[in-house]
């Protein structure tokens, strides 16, 4: 008997073909190209295989990733894409926006010398294969139970619970507030960055298994929770983190000022890019300054500089403590963002028509660690700076929208106004109500909502089996 | 998709639209707004609500033909349909028994004041309806108007009917009053809002006004439509769109109504003809 030949670690991460800087920075067309069918299986044939594979246990939807991975080394795709929608039902969008460096691929074995197995790039390659095979493989779906499930929210938490639900059997409604499926994926993160085709393809899948999708309904104003209960035997909660938050700072409400969310709603959801052709409005500025430095943040600063704009991040803390993907700083940097570290906005000062002219600055220097672990920015004092500037976008955060909590009596809120659920389960303090996404955490990620779709699609099964 | 049951120009470039919306109808207060979409990718065009009938499912909103999107969704004949109707948004507008109220209104408020002045009447409350115009011939439903008003009184810039001036001539009507006025609720345009308020002001009359900034998705979600009303921001949307019109900085709401004005032109300078064509 031999022994099984040692396989050579192959620590060369495969490169995923990119749009250069230079011509990307002029058009909407996604960053990212995709890999090619034989660097996919090159970059596949890498992995390890581990026994006790760690990457599993660090995803938020627990996919099977040795398993998708091993058939994509064996050129078995079809496999490959079946294994991940046994867990995954986006995987076309997991695998470009999850922050897979701190997930899978931030435990990988071959993570400490490097060469870390590149796995959300391998579930976009095998997404993005389904998609050019033409229809979708549907799974089987089992008689149907007669239960009824609500879905408030049309986001990554509420495609996911009703996916789940819709596959065991149970009869699923969504309700989105807005005139797209999608929510944040459709308006809030560009086209560059996620196609929305990609979007409304997974919205479509979903449709074609059976569940009933009602848009342009606003669940707390055209008909309260309570009413929804009367009608579905469960109802959950994904209603996102959509109330937008600003600094409290001079000249604020002056014109040329933005949310994050409204710049990015105008651009994605509106296709203001495409104005007049399509009729919503979004403004070419000169130079645009972006507070903050979150995923979104550079998404605005990368979508200003494709407007043509002079495009700066304004940061208070430096490089290193930057909250966005890694991928998204470089993107930004490549492209030609600007970025201002350690420099807070203390005044928006305006010109005669009420118009944003000039932004007032204070340089920051970073003290003592606070409570997140990253070291507290300090104000310098008397280094005011005056910048001339043509629009703020604030891309500092948002709260949940208290809509939901507001209309529905006795449903726990916590102290940042979002709905207070069990981690495990999702459930809240009412009754057969379900909560998860951002709603529950305040703003967080993509994955990390589907991640709490799927554990309250879970539980709300165990209550409707229990019936 | 939500149904067109009646599309007409009420009075001059005033259009009146039915829509059958049967559960936005079911839920709508007087004082609430709907956001409508003409056609696939439309904008979403924020309307106060005119009127509306939950046992048939219909919603009616009134507004004027000003701009590409307006007139799109006023091209639209009795019969098609629209994608998009949602609602009821804002807040409905506070009624109690006050005593007396003034109801104020101008433009497509001239609509949007009557199931206002209709809620108060019902609350066993004195009404003064007051509309104004240009000319006598921009009013409209003043039947329904005089149905729920214990008094309907006219201005018209011109003098055609009723007082002649501007709302400034409202610091007369409410001294001519052998009532006194408790609260004066003003719909219209925002000029006439602010001036109403104006008015109002040295009086010491509680006066609400509704507020329509420019908006988005209307739930709270864009802070587009932010206003500072006392020394706070709010949200037109979600905390409105009734404020304190002796609160509101009228200079910064009139400023940001016209963040979009050079592109609101932009579509309006063709005549689209030829899209008209290449259409039939």
């Amino acid at each position: 008997m031999s022994e099984p030949q040692k396989k050579k670690l192959d620590l060369n991460r495969r490169e995923m073909p990119k749009q250069p800087p230079e011509v990307r920075r002029h058009n909407f067309d996604e960053v990212a190209l995709g890999y090619a069918a034989e660097t996919a299986i090159q970059e596949a044939k890498r992995c390890l295989q581990c026994k006790k594979p760690k990457c599993v246990s660090n995803c938020p939807v627990e996919i099977d990733i040795p398993g998708f991975i091993q058939c994509i080394a064996d050129g078995d795709f079809a496999a490959g894409i079946r294994i991940l929608k046994d867990k995954n039902c986006l995987p076309a969008m997991c695998g470009r926006v999850c922050p897979q460096e701190e997930q899978c691929e931030q435990v990988c074995v071959l993570q400490k010398k490097g060469g870390q197995i590149a796995v959300g790039r391998l579930e976009r390659f095998l997404a993005d294969w389904e998609a050019q095979q033409g229809e979708l493989e549907m799974p089987e779906i089992p008689a149907a139970t007669g239960r009824k499930v609500a879905v408030i929210g049309g986001g990554p938490a509420g495609l996911t619970v009703a996916g789940d639900l819709i596959k065991l059997g149970h009869q699923v409604t969504i309700f989105e507030a807005l005139h797209k499926m999608g929510g944040v994926l459709i308006y809030g993160i560009p086209e560059f960055r996620l196609p929305k085709a990609i979007v409304n393809r997974e919205v479509q899948y979903l449709g074609k298994l059976g569940v009933n999708i009602v848009t342009d309904f606003v669940v707390g104003k055209t008909r309260t929770v309570d009413s929804l209960l009367e009608e579905y035997d469960a109802v959950f909660v994904g209603s996102g983190a959509g109330l937008p938050w600003f600094m409290d700072v001079p000249g604020e409400n002056l014109n040329g000022v933005y949310s994050a969310n409204e710049y990015l709603t105008r651009m994605n959801l509106m296709k203001g890019y495409l104005f007049p052709q399509f009729p919503t409005p979004i403004k070419n500025h000169k130079r645009v300054a972006v507070i903050g430095g979150g995923n979104v943040a550079m998404d605005c600063a990368r979508t200003a500089l494709r407007l043509g704009a002079e495009s700066r991040i304004i940061y208070r803390r430096s490089r290193q403590e930057l909250p966005a993907r890694l991928e998204e700083i470089e993107n930004a940097e490549e492209e030609g963002v600007v970025f201002d570290f350690l420099t807070l906005p203390i005044r928006y000062i305006g010109d005669e028509n009420g118009w944003i002219k000039e932004i007032e600055y204070l340089k920051m220097k970073l003290g003592e660690p606070d409570a997140s672990g990253r070291r507290r920015p300090v104000p310098i004092e008397g280094s005011e700076t005056i910048l001339p500037m043509d629009a703020v976008v604030c891309a500092i955060g948002n709260s949940p929208n208290p809509l939901i909590a507001a209309t529905t009596p006795g449903l726990e809120v916590g102290k940042k106004g979002n709905i207070v659920a069990d981690e495990e389960t999702g459930k809240t303090s009412r009754d057969r109500i379900w909560a998860g996404g951002d709603v529950v955490t305040g703003a967080a990620t993509v994955i990390l909502a589907m991640g709490a779709g799927r554990k309250a699609a879970r539980s709300i099964h165990e209550y409707l089996c229990s019936l | 998709m939500f149904k067109l049951i009646e599309s007409r120009m009420i009075v001059p470039n005033m259009h009146l639209l039915t829509l059958e919306a049967p559960a936005v109808a079911r839920q709508m207060r007087s004082g609430q707004f709907v956001i409508l979409r003409a056609e696939e990718d439309g904008e979403r065009i924020p309307l106060s609500v005119s009127d509306w009938d939950a046992q048939d499912g219909t919603v009616t909103v009134i507004f004027m033909n000003v701009g590409s999107s307006t007139g799109k969704l006023a091209s639209l004949a009795a019969g098609t349909s629209i994608p998009t109707v949602v609602g009821p948004l804002g807040n409905p507008t506070e009624i109690e028994e006050f005593g007396t109220v003034l109801c104020l209104g101008g433009c497509y408020g001239i609509g949007s004041i009557y199931p206002i002045a209709r809620a108060l009447k019902e609350k066993k409350n004195k009404v003064i309806t007051v509309i104004e115009a240009r000319s006598s011939y921009l009013f409209f439903w003043e039947d329904k108007l005089k149905e729920v008003s214990d008094e309907l009184i006219y201005i018209t810039r011109d003098g055609t009917k009723g007082y002649r001036g501007h709302v400034t001539r409202l610091a007369e009507i409410i001294k001519s009053s052998e009532e006194t006025v408790n609260r004066i609720i003003i719909n219209g345009c925002t000029f006439l809002l602010k001036r109403g308020s104006d008015v109002s002001r040295p009086l010491g009359i509680k006066t609400v006004v509704s507020l329509n900034p420019i908006m988005i998705d209307g739930t709270g979600m864009c802070g587009v439509c932010r206003v500072t009303v006392g020394s706070s921001t709010k949200f037109a949307c979600v905390h409105g769109p009734d404020f304190d019109g002796h609160q509101v900085d009228w200079a910064e709401l009139l400023q940001r109504r016209k963040t979009y004005m050079t592109e609101e032109v932009v579509p309006l300078r063709t005549s689209r003809c030829e899209e008209h064509i290449s259409r039939s």
